[in-house]
């Protein structure tokens, strides 16, 4: 019952809401909420553990979601943030293994991001090609490219001073630390740079943008090298949790982050939503994952109400904008 | 109810036709009829109700009142199929084809001969489709040909036997020649004349009055939705075919400011854009306003882009205050003090989906942003004066661009690019759609800035609004800047003549 009513929670009430930031409040509401009435069920949800556990083991979803979503204000998106992840985690784990140094093994997943996604940008802005269509066969690429070169090989016996995601910092983990810093700055930057003004522009009108002397093309190239820092990050801290490296993708990845930007709030269509959002999204679902084992529901419902949760907030996003269309439009 | 058709074979009756949209009246008394084996043509400036009138006749829309009448019958268009029944067929200028099929195929969509248990016999519908094209000898088309590989000129051609294989008796052409080349008018007009002999009755949309004199037996002229009057095409000639158009209107109407005009601000030579911008030379002054008239495809709004470098210019120079420039994209025009207002506001002008505020500031963010990050304070304070100067109905500047009204809209686009202090301005269709307060507002401002030294450059479809904003006029036709008048000489009908092309005609009439 829980879930159904994060559902409601999150599309529409009969009134509309006003503002795009109660989307943000809505969330913070519901991951309270929640934590509230599957708690009273079963108190056992409420042990600092498993919310710790919760908070840590999708906070590197949460980081790759905040580039999602400004990847999807832009007017674009990226299917191939998972198995790119995949892909610089086994980097990373590999040059541990073979005694590189860790400051390098932690800096080149980074890079390698950023390269990644930056030539994915420009092949999207300059050849014109639908961001779809390129990051599928990239992620192909990258799929298939990892299990080929790695042989499936696990990677194991990483060195201890590898893993980045146990510190902590001023008493918090490192991977609450790395999520909310990369989500505070991203928000500050999305809101009061002349850079993520343009990315909304881009994503709310091309056109217009370049009219007005926005570089369309530059700010795509820029928002996916973006995306792709933040992705290096994610897979900083996904692959500086583990004490094996699986050579392999963590499956149906790209769409659990794509469905945090949604979800947060992030507009399909484009040049609306917050990071924020999205932060607080990747942290509600992976609370409605945890809650379905302590209320004794089988876990294979989690995809079907994540499925849910999808298309609630996609409808409510397309009937909030119809709503202003109409509105917009009369006279 | 069986009235008897008024004078020899009229084919197709249109009587006091009435159609009001919400808010517009489209049309209001308008009657016209085609007699078999005869072109009709429908002349009237943009707006002048020409396509509201054909998509009555062709059932897209229902009027509000007056009557249609086929073979002296009267009928009841619901949907163009009914139309389509009667015998009514219509060329559009978009051409509703199929390009992944082929020349009979997409003649006999939707009607394709059938052979046994309602399976298609292809071979009966080859021979058909050869046997349309041998009718009107068309001897470089066959039926297999791919149509998504042919010219513009053979696909309306094709478009044009679907309609005979409808046995369509009356063809509505919408403005046919927009798009062709001038080998492709000369066979357009070659199937015309063809069609006319068999008896079939021709509609024909067009401005061009070379075409008209060409092709037409009558011409009924159309303005601001009302029936003007209709003529024999041998008995009339260009210069009354321009005034009917274009009408006597009160001149008062636009409040033009007397200002000094000073230094050429942008002085263009010879500026080549293929294919639309062909050896453009002009000169637009500090205080003066430039209208640019010609007809929708006469080039102004592409070489209005150049200037603005969306489509750069390929050669030719441009000076501006005297220096010579290169304006490669839009950023660097905006750079050199280069505003521009576009044509359609909700495609090219506003971003809907973000703020008042924020739309105000997308073209002076460079200015407003110190170390890349915007000054707020700044921001919010330029917003709310352009929302106080230019009267933008708002709640507040944090309210959503797309929920104002369009004039209010129009509003913010204009004032957006004027906080960036422009040398040149730039105006597509600055009033086009908006009501006529807001478009008053508009003109005021625009003599508001011409005072402050700022160079105008206005395209207008309005020619009231040419006339009666414009220091100059500069005409446009097919690419070319064709005639230039000073504010003295500028009369609708000599403006007018030079947007048709009609000059020949005019001196043959004078």
């Amino acid at each position: 019952m829980s879930a159904t009513a994060f559902v409601a929670a999150t599309s529409p009430r009969s009134g509309g809401l006003r503002r795009f930031a109660s989307q943000e409040a809505l969330l913070a509401v519901a991951v309270i909420g929640l934590a509230v009435v599957v708690g009273f069920i079963n108190p056992r949800f409420l042990a600092t553990r498993n919310l710790a556990d919760i908070l840590l083991g999708n906070a590197y979803i949460a980081v790759a979601a905040v580039g999602m979503s400004m990847v999807i204000i832009s007017g674009n998106i990226d299917i191939s943030v998972g198995a790119l992840i995949g892909v610089l985690a086994t980097l990373s784990g590999s040059m541990a293994v073979a005694g590189i140094p860790i400051a390098l093994c932690w800096l080149t997943p980074l890079i390698f991001g950023v390269a990644v996604m930056a030539a994915q940008g420009a092949v999207v802005a300059y050849l014109r090609i639908p961001a779809i269509v390129v990051t599928l066969g990239m992620m192909s690429i990258l799929k298939g490219g990892l299990i080929s070169v790695t042989g499936g090989k696990w990677i194991t016996d990483l060195p201890q001073n590898f893993h980045l995601a146990d510190l902590n910092l001023f008493g918090a983990p490192m991977p609450v630390v790395i999520m909310v810093v990369a989500t505070v700055l991203a928000a500050l930057w999305m809101r009061y740079s002349a850079a993520g003004r343009a990315i909304y522009a881009t994503g709310g009108n091309a056109e217009a943008a370049r009219l007005c002397g926005v570089n369309p093309q530059r700010t795509v190239v820029m928002v996916f090298a973006l995306h792709g820092l933040l992705a290096g990050l994610a897979a900083l801290v996904y692959a500086t949790q583990l004490r094996v490296i699986q050579s392999t993708t963590p499956p149906g990845l790209e769409l659990t982050v794509i469905t945090a930007s949604v979800v947060g709030g992030v507009s399909i269509l484009g040049g609306v939503g917050t990071v924020v959002g999205s932060t607080l999204a990747a942290i509600l679902i992976a609370e409605i994952t945890s809650a379905l084992v302590f209320i004794n529901v089988s876990p294979y419902w989690t995809d079907a109400l994540r499925g849910a949760l999808i298309l609630a907030t996609v409808i409510a996003d397309i009937v909030r904008r119809r709503r202003r269309a109409a509105r917009g439009w009369k006279r | 109810m069986t009235a008897p058709p008024a004078s020899g074979a009229a084919l197709l009756q249109v009587r006091d036709i009435e159609k009001t949209f919400p808010g517009v009246r489209a049309l209001s008394g308008v009657s016209f009829e085609v007699k078999s084996g005869e072109a009709h043509a429908l002349l009237g400036e943009n707006g002048a109700g020409k396509s509201t009138l054909i998509k009555i006749v062709s059932g897209v829309y229902e009027p509000n009142s007056g009557a249609i009448l086929v073979d002296g019958r009267e009928m009841h268009f619901a949907t163009p199929e009914d139309a389509k029944r009667a015998g009514v067929a219509t060329i559009y200028q978009e051409l509703l084809l199929f390009p992944e099929l082929t020349v009979a195929e997409n003649i006999f969509l939707g009607h394709a001969p059938r052979g046994a248990l309602g399976r298609i016999d292809w071979a009966a519908m080859r021979a058909k489709a050869e046997e349309l094209l041998a009718s009107l000898e068309i001897d470089d088309l066959t039926a297999d040909m791919i149509v998504g590989s042919l010219s513009v000129g053979n696909r309306q051609r094709v478009e044009i036997l679907r309609a005979l294989s409808h046995e369509a008796r009356i063809l509505i052409m919408d403005e046919p020649t927009a798009a062709l080349t001038e080998s492709d008018v000369t066979r357009l007009f070659d199937i015309v004349r063809r069609l006319k002999a068999r008896g079939v009755g021709i509609v024909y949309i067009s401005h061009r009055l070379d075409e008209i004199f060409a092709i037409a037996d009558r011409v009924t002229v159309l303005r601001d939705g009302a029936y003007v009057g209709a003529r024999e095409v041998a008995d009339t000639n260009a210069a009354e075919l321009v005034q009917m158009m274009v009408g006597r209107r009160i001149e008062n109407l636009f409040p033009k400011m007397e200002v000094p005009i000073g230094a050429p601000v942008l002085e263009a030579r010879d500026v080549v854009r293929r294919p639309m911008t062909k050896n453009v030379s002009l000169t637009v002054r500090a205080g003066e306003i430039v209208g640019l008239a010609g007809l929708v495809g006469s080039g102004r709004s592409e070489l209005a882009q150049t200037i603005f470098g969306v489509t750069p210019a390929q050669s030719g120079e441009i000076r501006l205050l005297g220096q010579a420039v290169k304006i490669e994209s839009p950023e660097s025009a905006r750079a050199k003090g280069i505003a521009y207002v576009p044509e359609d506001r909700s495609v090219q002008g506003l971003v809907r989906a973000m703020s008042v505020l924020h739309n105000f500031s997308l073209a002076a963010l460079n200015g407003l942003s110190r170390w890349g990050f915007i000054d707020r304070g700044a921001e919010r304070r330029m917003a709310e004066r352009g929302v106080e100067r230019f009267s933008v109905r708002t709640s507040s500047v944090d309210e959503v661009a797309g929920r104002l009204s369009g004039g209010n809209q129009q509003k913010i686009v204009l004032g957006k690019w004027l906080a960036n202090n422009p040398k040149l301005l730039i105006l597509d269709e600055p009033t086009r759609g908006i009501d006529v307060g807001a478009k008053a507002e508009i003109h005021r401002l625009m003599g508001e800035l011409t005072a402050a030294g700022v160079a105008i450059l206005m395209i207008s479809s309005e020619l009231p609004e040419v006339l009666g904003m414009s220091d100059r006029v500069l005409v446009m036709r097919e690419g070319r800047l064709v005639a230039e008048f000073d504010r003295a000489h500028a009369t609708s009908e000599a403006v007018g003549a030079a947007m048709m092309g009609g000059d020949a005609h005019m001196e043959k009439a004078a």
